[in-house]
């Protein structure tokens, strides 16, 4: 029973993506417009899947503890978003402040680290150690000292979104194509004119793809970082809500959630489409 | 060509020597090297591969410096990149997030000057890109992409354009083009040019002189007039100075590295074939 949950749950948000990820991209895909038809069928299977789940969900009378209905989702979705609203605004402060704050330290240091090999040879081992620990383990200890405010949660996001945005905007800061940076010191370019005018735009299609990966790791940490305490914020609306066994709210939560997460992808993949499209 | 020139040429190479430092030990790439180019003349290098052509040329242009010896650009000593150099680079070497006007627009951004439009539009009508500003280098072909470079490398008006085997990574259709398109520009501005190849062919089309390299560490080995009038067309190629010429080049390259294994055969007999 405690696997069914999360499986339910995961192919519920999951199939939710899928449909709508191919749907921006047949959209987004160039200006010929992908036939009515394949959009049609897109429409089509999302209806099928989630009527099906609905209908055996119905049929077979599972209780609404174990996995509610889309169309009970949906009503609780509509009926509590007035009361859901506002902690999705504080978990939106967490993260965007969050994340603006790691996001800016990560690429200032990726761009003087990778100026200088042997610092980046001593400081790499800590950096693999700040990505690869989970933040959240650090969130009782940062509640401790900070208190059940926004503090130790924005701290939480920029620790876990900086090293991600740090390690991909170095991996691009360090990939030097000695004939470009030669073409621009022929013109007699400064060190500070290579930066900007080489290294960067050369960078941006993998500083784009850390703060991708920066931003969902935040929106993990933002939500995990609410769950352990606090009272305010979708990650406690979802410890709230389970606790009070009111699953269709919960899962309602949850969409929101993971509506978030395409947001953010929709939104760097959009940025990457327009500025770093030169790069297959 | 003009006999009674000044003395002092455009570019003066004297004792070039260049030693890199690599973690295997010294590498002696350049020893002694000595070439002067002329004001208007086409000068075209070749050799076997790894002889220097390439730390030659980037030392003409600045981009590095010499262990020994000097450069001297209109017989002032160049210490540095020069704004009166313009260099061709092997590929294209276009910067892929831009389009082609912008691309051509950096050198002038660099400096901080405002772009000779008038200029840049005559130079892109020259090697036939009209209307393609808009393009980004990934939609040109490679013949394209480099025509866009030798139009960045001319915006500047440079006196003197160095070309690093430009058109190697060109099919041979392509190469003929481009050879004619380099002359074209040479009638139309007088650009003093050093070229690097390696096809003795496209050296000698497009070269009043062609100076062999020795392998490494590179030197002048050998030099060789080429006296056909300009404009040139591609059927000189197919006469039997240029051909003896092609081949006497070949074996100053080929018996640098096969000294042993001399061809016996009278070069004559290979020409009869050859038609």
């Amino acid at each position: 029973m405690s696997d069914a949950i999360p499986e339910f749950s995961k192919s519920k948000s999951g199939d939710g993506q899928d449909v709508s990820l191919t749907n921006l991209s047949a959209f987004a895909s160039g200006p010929g417009i992908k036939s009515g038809k394949e959009v049609a069928a897109i429409l089509a299977v999302a209806v099928i899947i989630i009527g099906g789940i609905e209908l055996a969900l119905r049929l077979f009378h599972v209780p609404l503890y174990i996995m509610p209905p889309p169309s009970s989702i949906a009503y609780a979705l509509f009926d509590e978003f007035p009361l859901i609203a506002p902690h999705l605004g504080y978990t939106l402060v967490e993260l965007v402040s969050g994340f603006a704050i790691g996001a800016a330290v990560g690429l200032v240091l990726a761009a003087v680290i990778t100026q200088f090999p042997f610092a980046e040879k001593i400081v790499a081992p800590y950096i693999l150690l700040l990505v690869t620990t989970p933040m959240l383990a650090l969130v009782p200890l940062l509640i401790l000292r900070f208190g059940f405010g926004y503090t130790p949660r924005i701290i939480a996001v920029a620790l876990a979104a900086g090293p991600m945005v740090m390690i991909n905007a170095a991996t691009g800061f360090r990939r030097v194509d000695s004939a470009k940076i030669a073409l621009a010191r022929s013109y007699g370019a400064s060190t500070l004119q290579i930066f900007w005018k080489i290294r960067a735009p050369m960078a941006l299609p993998m500083i784009l793809v850390g703060l991708m990966i920066g931003a969902i790791f935040g929106l993990l940490t933002a939500v995990g970082a609410e769950m352990v305490g606090g009272g305010f914020g979708l990650g406690n609306r979802l410890t709230t809500y389970s606790s009070m066994i009111q699953m269709p709210q919960f899962f309602a939560v949850v969409l929101i959630l993971s509506m978030l997460g395409i947001l953010i992808y929709v939104l760097f993949f959009l940025i990457g489409k327009k500025w770093a499209s030169w790069e297959a | 060509m003009n006999a009674g020139e000044i003395t002092t040429p455009k570019l003066g190479v004297q004792a070039a020597t260049k030693i890199y430092h690599t973690a295997s030990g010294d590498l002696l790439a350049l020893d002694r090297c000595s070439l002067d180019v002329r004001a208007n003349e086409i000068v075209s290098i070749v050799g076997p591969s790894g002889c220097g052509k390439t730390t030659l040329l980037w030392s003409m242009s600045g981009l590095h410096g010499l262990t020994s010896g000097e450069i001297r650009l209109d017989g002032i000593k160049i210490t540095g990149p020069h704004p009166d150099i313009g260099i061709v680079f092997q590929e294209a070497n276009l910067l892929p997030w831009r389009n082609l006007d912008a691309n051509i627009r950096f050198p002038f951004e660099i400096k901080g000057e405002k772009p000779d439009r008038a200029w840049i539009a005559h130079l892109l009508n020259r090697v036939g890109l009209d209307g393609f500003g808009g393009k980004f280098p990934r939609e040109l072909s490679g013949g394209m992409q480099q025509r866009a470079a030798i139009v960045r490398a001319l915006a500047l008006k440079p006196s003197v354009l160095l070309m690093d085997e430009p058109f190697g990574a060109l099919d041979s259709f392509t190469r003929e083009e481009m050879n004619r398109l380099v002359e074209e520009i040479w009638l139309d501005t007088k650009t003093t040019i050093v070229f690097i190849t390696h096809s003795i062919e496209e050296a000698i089309f497009l070269s009043d002189r062609v100076v062999v390299l020795s392998a490494r560490p590179g030197k002048v080995a050998k030099e060789y007039r080429v006296p056909f009038p300009r404009p040139r067309s591609l059927e000189i190629t197919a006469t039997k100075e240029v051909f003896d010429l092609t081949n006497r080049i070949k074996m100053d390259i080929v018996g640098e590295r096969t000294r042993p294994k001399a061809p016996e055969r009278p070069s004559a007999e290979i020409v009869r074939i050859r038609p």
